[in-house]
């Protein structure tokens, strides 16, 4: 795979939200405005690139009994420093973010990507592979933020684009879109759209159905 | 006694750590296809809930806290930012003891958990029940409550997922929407329904 492919891949063909189920937690959490995703995804994308340059450079001397504690350790140390820059920077941020900041230590598309690429190849392919995945990230994202701010509350990153019906514009905001299920919605359909587009995603199915006995005699 | 109920009630319904906070959703939505499973893994994630929420709430308050080292002449310092990679570590360090232990004295669950035991360390609804005890500055009994309480929630969401999974074996379903994208839907629907017992209050 060139470095490109590496790069290009996991955007959507190889999406690490929508085809590895990876990530999943953070992408519902946060994304019922656009600011708090933006800032999520790049949180997630420089713990991705440091911990992804990191165990890449180590990798050599690791004895794979103790691999998970290292690779943890490391994340960890990322995730707290990118914590504490943001309380002391973006106070605000962080306040809305809360535990999910912190909960990129658990989310599985860092040390999946640990595991799957910088475990075994060099720095220059690992922090393509952590840009591309964090990049995929994002986008999802970013795109399913969109549309939960827009239809829950009428603005983009906290400017109005709908003007809400009670203070005398056309927009009737639907509160749901703010709500947890409406992600688990979004995301559903998103999911569907990409399958359909591109069958080869698809999951083989678990079982297939008889041909009903009626069906054969005739 | 009524407080820690409230915790606890709190905990398994209003603030449902898999329906209401997105927590634990890879496993939640990867092992989620048959019921049997699924409470094998909610009795591991309660039980690793259980000890490592409070196990947490007292490394948190007696060592790192701002202040909490005076006794031993460290005055004012705060080890908070320590509270992550500490955290972590107990629940690693808490799955593989848990995972010696079962192996010798309870093999036969040993064998059902399998891989599961050791996975629940990046699972986020354990990481995240030690994070919101923090940020809510649970006391040791509330926090005992509060940690069973999140399991006991999430072993119910996933045992609810799993049944309507298998009910849904059977029925026909639109071309790429089966698999992930209607599990997703699923959860979507079930996680409305337990936004409905949100106006209790207690």
């Amino acid at each position: 795979m060139s470095i490109q492919q590496t790069f290009s891949d996991p955007l959507i063909k190889e999406n690490p939200v929508t085809l590895h189920v990876l990530g999943i937690c953070s992408a519902l959490a946060i994304t019922n405005s656009v600011t708090s995703s933006l800032i999520m995804s790049v949180a997630l994308t420089t713990v991705l690139v440091i911990s992804n340059m990191a165990i890449s450079l180590v990798r050599h001397h690791l004895p794979s009994s103790v691999r998970l504690i290292v690779q943890i350790t490391i994340i960890a140390s990322a995730v707290t420093v990118i914590d504490q820059f943001l309380k002391a920077y973006m106070p605000d941020a962080a306040r809305t973010l809360s535990v999910y900041i912190s909960l990129i230590v658990t989310n599985c598309i860092v040390l999946g990507r640990a595991e799957a690429c910088a475990m075994k190849s060099g720095m220059g392919v690992s922090i393509m592979d952590a840009l591309g995945n964090g990049l995929g990230y994002s986008l999802v994202l970013i795109f399913v933020s969109t549309i939960r701010e827009l239809m829950g509350n009428g603005t983009l990153m906290g400017f109005r684009i709908l003007p809400l019906a009670h203070e005398g514009g056309w927009f009737q905001e639907n509160a749901l879109f703010l709500l947890a299920p409406s992600a688990f919605f979004i995301i559903g359909v998103m999911v569907w759209g990409i399958r359909s587009w591109k069958p080869e995603q698809k999951e083989p199915a678990d079982f297939k159905p008889l041909p009903m006995p009626s069906e054969e005699n005739r | 006694m009524n407080a820690f109920f409230e915790v606890f009630l709190r905990a398994v319904f209003l603030e449902n750590l898999a329906l209401a906070f997105f927590l634990g959703m890879c496993t939640f939505l990867a092992v989620s296809k048959q019921v049997k499973t699924t409470l094998t893994l909610g009795i591991a994630v309660i039980v690793v809930e259980t000890i490592s929420v409070p196990l947490n709430n007292l490394i948190f308050n007696l060592l790192l806290r701002q202040g909490a080292l005076d006794w031993a002449g460290l005055g004012q310092m705060d080890f908070s930012f320590l509270g992550l990679l500490s955290q972590i570590a107990v629940i690693a360090a808490m799955i593989q003891i848990l995972e010696i232990v079962l192996h010798r004295f309870l093999p036969a669950l040993y064998q059902s958990l399998g891989i599961y035991l050791p996975l629940l360390t990046v699972n986020c609804a354990i990481l995240g029940a030690s994070l919101f005890m923090v940020q809510r500055d649970y006391t040791f009994v509330e926090s005992v409550a509060y940690g069973s309480g999140a399991g006991v929630g999430w072993a119910l969401a996933i045992a609810a997922l799993a049944g309507l999974r298998e009910k849904m074996k059977y029925s026909d379903i639109p071309e790429g929407l089966e698999g992930l994208g209607i599990s997703f839907i699923t959860t979507g629907l079930i996680s409305l329904a337990f936004m409905g017992v949100a106006g209790i209050t207690f």
